[in-house]
């Protein structure tokens, strides 16, 4: 055994050592955003002057601040992304319990028409619906951004497998006990499929925080625009040059919330996108 | 007492009622779109012919023809051809290396996952900036090693791979969290039978590990290289599809072609190319899925 | 640890509800412009003998850094109070390409768009064949006509004629300029009191500028829109790109020329680094000493001047036979269908837009050249130029500057050229080959236009 080690043990060694080194390259572009978010404006970037500049400041995201509107974007994010989660809860929930539950003429046919949104994705059917937002005259609403997504096929499919995995038994229960639907549905079956709501939930919401396609082409101005546009928009100041501290700094009040948040709720994070599967 | 135990729901109405607001947003987002791309795309409709007038097959024929659309669906598949298999398999190394017992495991989870949470548009955003020439990290680090400073983004040979490399590192650590979960699923016995056989780290690895994690493998290769033919952000932000056409792929050429060329017939039969590439390819991996399962 | 699930479902539920109240809101207020708007503008609240207000919407997107949006909301307060029949609420609507396209596209789509916007010079011939613009004719004849028109600079004029009427006016325009380090310029012996005449002094300049290893004579990036800093050359050597709005002279022997002389630059004059410059680095290069000459938009000297820690000169763009330039930047239009009172007002804000003061101040904070004479003749110009004497050079080169590339269907022509100028300076291509590509594949979608 002992002749097995030591062969094994350089080459973990090595791995390792390449491992750390892997880890460090993975870090080091958000690393030197975060420090040239700090390089004073007027001191030009530099291969000697790679940093943070001689007097780090803060002056940067004072004028990204000023210059656009962030907390607007923070707010139109949050309403976009809660607004969406809130309506698929609901609708998949409801579709879900109808898949699991009953026996309806149709129903393969039906679930499967739902299905097929997991085939095509959002991003291939934007020439159709940024005309179909056009004709509601709902473009540069929030609402035109959250629309395509309110039926979730995926959700449903969740929902629909989880709630299967509800005994009958509970059900006649509760049928017994004179319980309608909803309270079954409230009561029994529910509660139960909390892990994977909340999984599906997380999921659904750094999806749609991080979109960008999709409220590119139906938004137009801060009214809607959340902060992935707003970063771009940001971002494209054209006719001047790249001014790195303002669009680092610019970066930094895009990410640093989530990276934050991310840090503290690592481990739930960590759990949830291995059990949602699915961006 | 209600005895509602034996009947069957088959002339309630609320199933039906249940599904509707789920199928009506489907079938307004999904699937009439789908039915309309594929219909708009038979039409001339841009800014010289604003009256739309049925072509047939026109704007396919006129796609195959145009050298910039054929790259643009080289590009893609290059793109998706390199970043799947590099992604997973540096996914699957780091996976086994983060399973082991290790100091400051935390640290390097974090290292390798938090590009995942960012948006692509702040990632490409960091990386325009490293690729800057003179002072971006990436030539003032191959500068140590004697490399001139290159112009990653400005010349066509190597703007691609510069993209790909944003690519795979946002999406490397979050297949490595699969990898991590499915290694952790594995059966001990199995390779505590395989160490007491005298099996190499090596063919341990290869004869046992792999397979064992097929189905992690398939279903993050599925993931990636759905992604892949979306790729969007990284070149609106990066290269605007440049330098000559080097860095465009399918779904920013359909973006562009719709809003700044105004060519709606166009865009919906690129729009109908992509959707068609993406099924062939769901259903390809559907049917060897099933194969590989009934052979199992 | 996680929130106990009924609290945390009923606080889902709170927070949705609340987002759906809020996005109903907001998606009534866009949808509905005129009557809320009054209130983000003026502070004065409607008196009930007063006519109704006539409430604009104003589109302008944002090429530049820099607290723009309260630049222009201290314009638009004036204007509100020297208009008091007049709101005007500003959207700030992103870059011009997606200005351009909300805007054809509402129209396409049957909604209300802006009354006013700012957009290319060279979305022209677009906005005309989408039906989305209006003609200023009778506006232009009652404020004078001619006389009126005489005090805008003609160069910038140039992309607002079509069809024999007039269907814009300038208002944030800019053109190409040549930075120079006068330090380094000094070092090498060259005369730093001027820039050089012509492409040969140039490329003669360059080569005792550079240094290998270190500093570059001159960079010209060819990124992002590669036509425009490709424009100088034709024009320096007497020939524009094009002639009419469906006719551009790509493979003419002197633009085949002109692009040749870009692409000897790095190849065989080795002035330049090669491949495809960005544009966005070319600032940063300039100011760190990597380059002692840069091409760049005139908008850029008032970032560079505070970052460079040498003397910069700001000189011409040249092509073989001398100084040439295309115009670029933005104009101010007034959209089709909207009513005709709000037609009038948006013509008041208009000619406020591009009055001389306002141009004056408007080019002092942001860099654009002022778009009428008069404005350099304001005292707060003539006070600024006399502390930065370099932003009177753009406006002085105006006299040999000519019409961007423009045509239908812009966007496409566009990409034609600057994908052959891209080609040609990667070695994909020859230049003449090039642009002989690019001259067939726009005939082939300008041949859909009669004019």
């Amino acid at each position: 055994m002992s002749s097995r080690r030591r062969p094994r043990s350089l080459l973990a060694w090595v791995g390792g050592i390449a491992f750390s080194a892997a880890g460090l390259a993975w870090a080091i572009p958000m690393i030197w955003t975060l420090a040239v978010s700090l390089h004073p404006a007027d001191e030009p970037l530099s291969a000697s002057n790679l940093w943070a500049g001689s007097h780090p400041t803060l002056d940067n995201y004072r004028q990204a601040f000023d210059i656009a509107p962030f907390a607007r974007y923070y707010l139109n994010t949050i309403l976009i992304v809660a607004g969406i989660l809130c309506v698929q809860l609901v609708t998949i929930t409801l579709a879900g319990y109808a898949f699991a539950r009953y026996r309806f003429p149709f129903q393969n046919v039906l679930l499967f028409l739902i299905l097929a949104q997991l085939m095509v994705p959002s991003s291939a059917l934007i020439v159709p619906n940024y005309t179909t937002v056009r004709q509601l005259h709902l473009f540069d609403t929030l609402l035109a951004v959250m629309l395509p997504y309110f039926g979730s096929a995926f959700g449903v499919f969740l929902v629909r497998q989880t709630f299967k995995t509800v005994p009958r038994a509970l059900d006649d229960a509760a049928r017994v006990d004179g319980a309608g639907w909803i309270r079954t549905l409230w009561h029994v079956y529910l509660p139960p499929a909390r892990p994977a709501l909340i999984a599906f939930a997380i999921s659904s919401i750094s999806f749609h925080w991080n979109d960008f396609l999709w409220p590119l082409v139906v938004t137009n101005s801060e009214a809607s625009r959340p902060l992935t546009v707003g970063l771009a928009v940001f971002t494209q100041l054209g006719e001047i040059g790249a001014q790195w501290p303002l669009v680092t700094a610019g970066t930094v009040i895009v990410v640093g919330p989530l990276l934050v948040l991310f840090l503290i709720f690592q481990r739930q994070f960590v759990d949830s996108f291995l059990h949602s599967g699915l961006k | 007492m209600r005895r509602h135990r034996q009947r069957p729901s088959r002339t309630s109405a609320l199933p039906y009622a249940l599904v509707l607001p789920t199928l009506a947003f489907v079938a307004a987002f999904t699937l009439w779109p789908s039915v309309r791309v594929v219909f708009d795309s038979l039409f001339t409709q841009n800014q010289a012919v604003q009256t739309p007038v049925f072509t047939g097959v026109g704007n396919y024929a006129s796609l195959l023809h145009d050298a910039g659309f054929r790259q643009v669906i080289v590009n893609t598949l290059f793109y998706a051809g390199v970043t799947v298999p590099v992604s997973v398999v540096l996914a699957l190394l780091l996976g086994l290396e983060l399973d082991r017992p290790l100091r400051a495991v935390g640290l390097h989870r974090l290292a390798f996952f938090h590009p995942t949470i960012l948006p692509m548009v702040s990632a490409a955003t960091i990386w325009l900036f490293m690729y800057a020439p003179g002072y971006g990290l990436v030539n003032v680090f191959l500068g140590n090693f004697g490399v001139g400073s290159q112009n990653w983004l400005g010349d066509p040979q190597l703007a691609l791979p510069a993209l790909m490399v944003v690519g795979i590192w946002k999406q490397t650590g979050y297949f490595m969290l699969f990898y991590l979960a499915g290694l952790q699923g594995l059966p001990r016995e199995v390779f505590d039978a395989a160490h007491i056989d005298g099996a190499s780290r090596l063919q341990t690895l290869r004869y046992l590990t792999v397979p064992l994690l097929r189905g992690t493998t398939l279903f993050v290769t599925t993931i990636a290289v759905v992604d892949a033919f979306q790729t969007v952000d990284q070149i609106y932000i990066m290269t605007g599809g440049g330098p000559t056409n080097a860095t465009s792929m399918l779904l920013f050429d359909v973006w562009q072609t719709l809003f700044s060329f105004l060519d709606i017939g166009r865009a919906s039969a690129m729009s109908v190319i992509l959707i068609v590439a993406l099924l062939v390819f769901s259903i390809a991996n559907f049917a060897s899925v099933e194969r590989r399962a009934t052979d199992e | 640890m996680i929130m106990p699930s009924r609290a945390r479902s009923v606080a889902t539920a709170l927070v949705g509800t609340l987002a759906l109240v809020l996005s109903a809101c907001s998606a009534a207020a866009p949808a509905a412009p005129s009557a809320s708007s009054a209130a983000a503008g003026s502070a004065a609240p409607a008196v009930s003998a007063a006519p109704p207000k006539v409430a604009l919407t104003f589109y302008f997107p944002v090429a530049v850094p820099g607290p723009i949006t309260k630049i222009i909301d201290g314009y638009i307060a004036k204007f509100e109070a020297a208009n008091p029949g007049i709101t005007v609420k500003p959207v700030l609507s992103g870059g011009y390409p997606d200005t351009l396209t909300k805007i054809q596209t509402t129209i396409k789509g049957g909604g209300t768009p802006p009354d006013v916007a700012v957009l290319l010079s060279t979305d022209l011939y677009s906005l005309v064949d989408s039906g989305a613009i209006a003609p200023l004719d009778d506006e232009v004849k009652a404020a004078g006509g001619d006389t009126y028109l005489a005090d805008f600079y003609p160069a910038f004029l140039a992309n607002s004629r079509y069809q024999g009427h007039i269907w814009s006016l300038p208002f944030q325009r800019s053109t190409p300029v040549l930075f120079y380090n006068k330090d380094m310029f000094a070092a090498a012996g060259i005369d730093a009191t001027t820039g050089p005449a012509n492409y040969q002094q140039m490329v003669d300049d360059a080569r005792k500028l550079t240094k290998p290893g270190t500093t570059w004579g001159l960079e010209i990036s060819s990124d992002g829109i590669p036509y425009w800093l490709f424009q100088p050359f034709a024009i320096g050597n007497g020939t524009n790109v094009f002639t009419a709005a469906n006719k551009v002279t790509f493979d003419s022997p002197k633009v085949v020329q002109a692009l040749q002389d870009f692409v000897d630059l790095p190849s065989k004059d080795k002035v330049m680094p090669s491949g495809i410059l960005q544009w966005a680095n070319m600032p940063n290069d300039f100011v760190n000493g990597k380059a002692a000459m840069i091409w760049h938009s005139s908008g850029s000297l008032a970032s560079i001047l505070a970052q460079a820690k040498f003397k910069v000169g700001v000189g011409y763009t040249v092509g073989r036979v001398g100084y040439g330039a295309p115009t670029g930047g933005g104009n101010m239009y007034v959209l089709k269908g909207i009513p005709a009172d709000h037609k009038a007002a948006a013509w008041k804000f208009m000619q406020f837009m591009s009055s001389a003061d306002i141009q004056a101040d408007w080019s002092i904070h942001t860099g654009y050249i002022a778009a009428r004479k008069s404005a350099y003749d304001t005292a707060a110009m003539k006070d600024y130029v006399a502390k930065t004497p370099q932003a009177a050079v753009a406006p002085n080169g105006l006299q040999y500057a000519k019409a961007e590339l423009a045509t239908h269907d812009n966007a496409q022509v566009q990409k034609a050229l600057g994908d052959a100028v891209q080609a040609a300076l990667t070695g994909k291509s020859t230049p003449a080959a090039a642009l002989q590509a690019a001259q067939q594949q726009a005939d082939k979608i300008l041949s859909a236009f009669k004019d």
